[in-house]
């Protein structure tokens, strides 16, 4: 084992995944200096940075795919990936299908995501239940290094489009250019053990749809992505205070969902508390009771997730995104009803 | 031009500038959150433009809005709350130095490259046809000439014969990205291509873009269509106060850092990259701040540069004073 930082585990696989096979490229913009120590290791033919024109390198980038390569193609924020959306839901997600199953896009998405730094809602987004909503995805939201770079690995293997997220405040070089900029004036609430972890000596890729189970508990499980995770295991050590022995699940993914790991947990504990830094309505969490609801289960329900557009202020912001205290008081409340 | 515009035209510039000068010592004490964008470098452009427009016209700005938003005369009062976040704030600290909004004055902003394009043409589609023989201003970067939504939009403001002004700020770099290697052909012809008639100029000399500007609005008032302006500019602060490149350059232990992490892939690719670091520098180091050309034009009176400099400065103060008060009384968007 040795310890890396969250994007550097995703650059190491990059790196090595490069370095065995010569048909991944990346592109997007300003991936030449984003991306410097690959770009100066693989040079600008398979590091290539593009204009701002989303739909035009997103659009390229599916049918580069089809014709041989296996892009990397990154939308630096997810906010702007609306830009390349065509690309995305009419094309990169149904050629597979349309074509008999007979050409597929083996294509990965990277853009960054998520608040927490006073960005306010055109940069902070996560977006993911958006995005999951469009079949032929597959949505692979990582909490710490070793995920980060397992998942990527398997994102590259995988021959149908990926879009792999990438949370600014476990990132720490989008945190420095976008939240800190080189001032020690300012602080976040930046979860150490995402930020950086153990990493495998080896990388191995870990398969999509697996989560991981992060803590055991027997009451209640809180089910998260990315910087919820370290939100949720926060709050069910203090929940443990009180009393309350809470399990918490990393999905890892958003799509492929781990139908199995759900049901396995929420049929233990018969209770679920979904925190979900994207958008409350029409999103992961209301599909995760469906699903389990669909799956014969009966059980106590809950969500803490972002619930309107994320405010510029940070007093205001901090009250938007979910938080150790929303989680606490909400699996409270789940589990007096 | 009369020299009573000139001296407006200066006053206009050194106000936003003294203005961004005080938001960035705020944003180095922490006191304003995320991304912050100066306009800082642009003003003769914006000075040029917003100066010339009527009660009525409408702008669509970037990601850069806080020097159309005080030239166009919103109170900077409430811009400077909106950047601290506060409830005070123009947008009630909701939106944040990107999103600023204005309905009074029909301004809007967005964080979005290339969407001022279409803003400003659906503010321009809007004034034909209730009749009010108004103009729209897109303002926009270099790097979103590239955005399909911008070209499509001077597609539409062609077609449709509607009176948008697109301005292009051109600083040859998009974030990290040097404009030529993105860039293809020339984009006056690209304007010509869509039928817009367009037109190159210093953008650092206020008193050449007045002119451009003045000639484009004549025409678009007078049921003219579409124009595009190519200003030319440099950004001091480079993308973002704070910008790594920017840190690399006036840091250089950090760029022998980086260059020493980056030894193992000698090559070419290793020599592109202190290139263009060296290009940042080089950026940097240019002498053509627009206050400083338009000072050079007025140097024959300089007792009465210093004395609006001295007057602004007090003005931008007294500003800063009153919004810092209202800030420390407390949030009050719980």
């Amino acid at each position: 084992m040795t310890k890396m930082g969250f994007a550097q585990a995703i650059e190491s696989v990059i790196a090595y995944a490069m370095a065995e096979d010569e048909n991944i490229i990346i592109m997007g913009e300003d991936v030449h200096t984003m991306r410097l120590n690959l770009f100066a290791r693989f040079g600008k033919e398979r590091v290539k940075h593009t204009p701002i024109s989303e739909g035009a390198f997103v659009g390229a980038a599916v049918t580069a795919a089809m014709a041989g390569l296996r892009p990397i193609v990154e939308v630096m924020l997810v906010d702007f990936i609306s830009v390349a959306m065509d690309a995305i839901l009419n094309h990169a997600a149904k050629i597979s299908f349309f074509s008999g199953n007979k050409w597929n896009v083996p294509l990965v998405i990277r853009t960054a995501c998520g608040g927490g730094y006073g960005d306010a809602g055109q940069h902070e987004q996560s977006l993911w239940g958006w995005l999951a909503h469009i079949p032929g995805l597959s949505i692979v939201v990582p909490s710490n290094p070793a995920d980060a770079g397992g998942l990527m690995l398997s994102s590259i293997y995988e021959d149908n489009p990926v879009i792999y997220f990438e949370h600014k405040l476990l990132a720490d070089y989008w945190l420095d250019a976008m939240g800190i900029g080189g001032r020690t004036t300012v602080s976040f609430d930046v979860p150490e053990r995402g930020v950086e972890g153990d990493v495998p000596d080896k990388w191995e890729p870990i398969p999509l749809g697996k989560s991981n189970q992060k803590k055991e508990g027997n009451d209640i499980t809180i089910v998260s992505v990315g910087v919820g995770v370290h939100h949720s295991l926060k709050a069910a050590h203090i929940l443990e205070e009180k009393g309350i022995s809470s399990e918490v699940l990393d999905l890892r993914c958003v799509v492929p969902l781990d139908i199995e790991g759900l049901k396995n947990s929420v049929g233990k504990t018969e209770a679920v508390l979904i925190v979900d830094e994207d958008y409350k309505n029409f999103g992961l969490s209301g599909e995760i009771c469906a699903t389990l609801l669909e799956e014969g289960l009966s059980f106590k329900y809950g969500r803490v997730c972002t619930e309107n557009t994320i405010p510029y202020s940070r007093h205001l912001e901090d009250q938007v995104l979910p938080n150790t205290k929303r989680i606490i008081d909400k699996a409270v409340k789940i589990l007096k009803k | 031009m009369v020299e009573v515009e000139i001296w407006q035209l200066y006053k206009n510039m050194l106000r936003s500038r003294l203005f961004e000068n005080a938001i960035m010592g705020l944003w180095e004490e922490g006191k304003i959150s995320g991304e912050m964008h100066l306009g800082t470098g642009e003003e003769a452009i914006i000075a040029g433009v917003v100066s010339q427009l009527e009660e009525g016209d409408a702008m669509a700005v970037d990601h850069r809005g806080t020097p159309p938003f005080i030239m166009r005369g919103i109170d900077p009062v409430l811009i400077l709350l909106e950047l601290l976040g506060h409830s005070k704030g123009l947008c009630a600290g909701q939106g944040g130095h990107m999103h600023l909004f204005s309905k009074e004055h029909l301004v809007a902003s967005s964080g979005i490259v290339g969407s001022s394009g279409p803003a400003a043409t659906g503010f321009a589609l809007a004034l034909k046809y209730q009749k009010q023989n108004k103009i729209a201003v897109a303002f926009f970067g270099e790097g979103a000439i590239n955005q399909g939504m911008m070209l499509e939009s001077m597609n539409l403001a062609s077609a449709w014969n509607l009176p948008v002004l697109f301005v292009c700020k051109d600083n040859d770099w998009a974030v990290t990205t040097i404009k030529n290697n993105v860039t293809g052909g020339n984009l006056i012809e690209r304007a010509k291509g869509f039928g817009i008639e367009g037109c190159e100029v210093d953008g650092t000399d206020v008193e050449a873009v007045w002119k451009v500007v003045n000639e484009a609005f004549s025409k678009m008032r007078n049921n003219g269509g579409p124009q595009f302006i190519h200003a030319h500019c440099v950004h001091k602060e480079g993308h973002l106060l704070g910008d790594p490149l920017v840190r690399y350059y006036r840091n250089p232990n950090m760029l022998t850092e980086a260059s020493d992490s980056l030894k193992e892939y000698s090559g070419e690719s290793l020599n592109e990259v202190l290139l263009l670091l060296r290009k940042i520098g080089g950026q940097l180091k240019k002498k053509v701040d627009p206050i400083v050309v338009i000072q050079k034009k007025l140097k024959n009176d300089a007792d009465r540069l210093k004395q609006i400099e001295e007057e602004l400065t007090k003005e931008i103060e007294q500003i800063v004073k009153n919004a810092l008060e209202i800030f420390k009384g407390g949030m009050k968007n719980d």
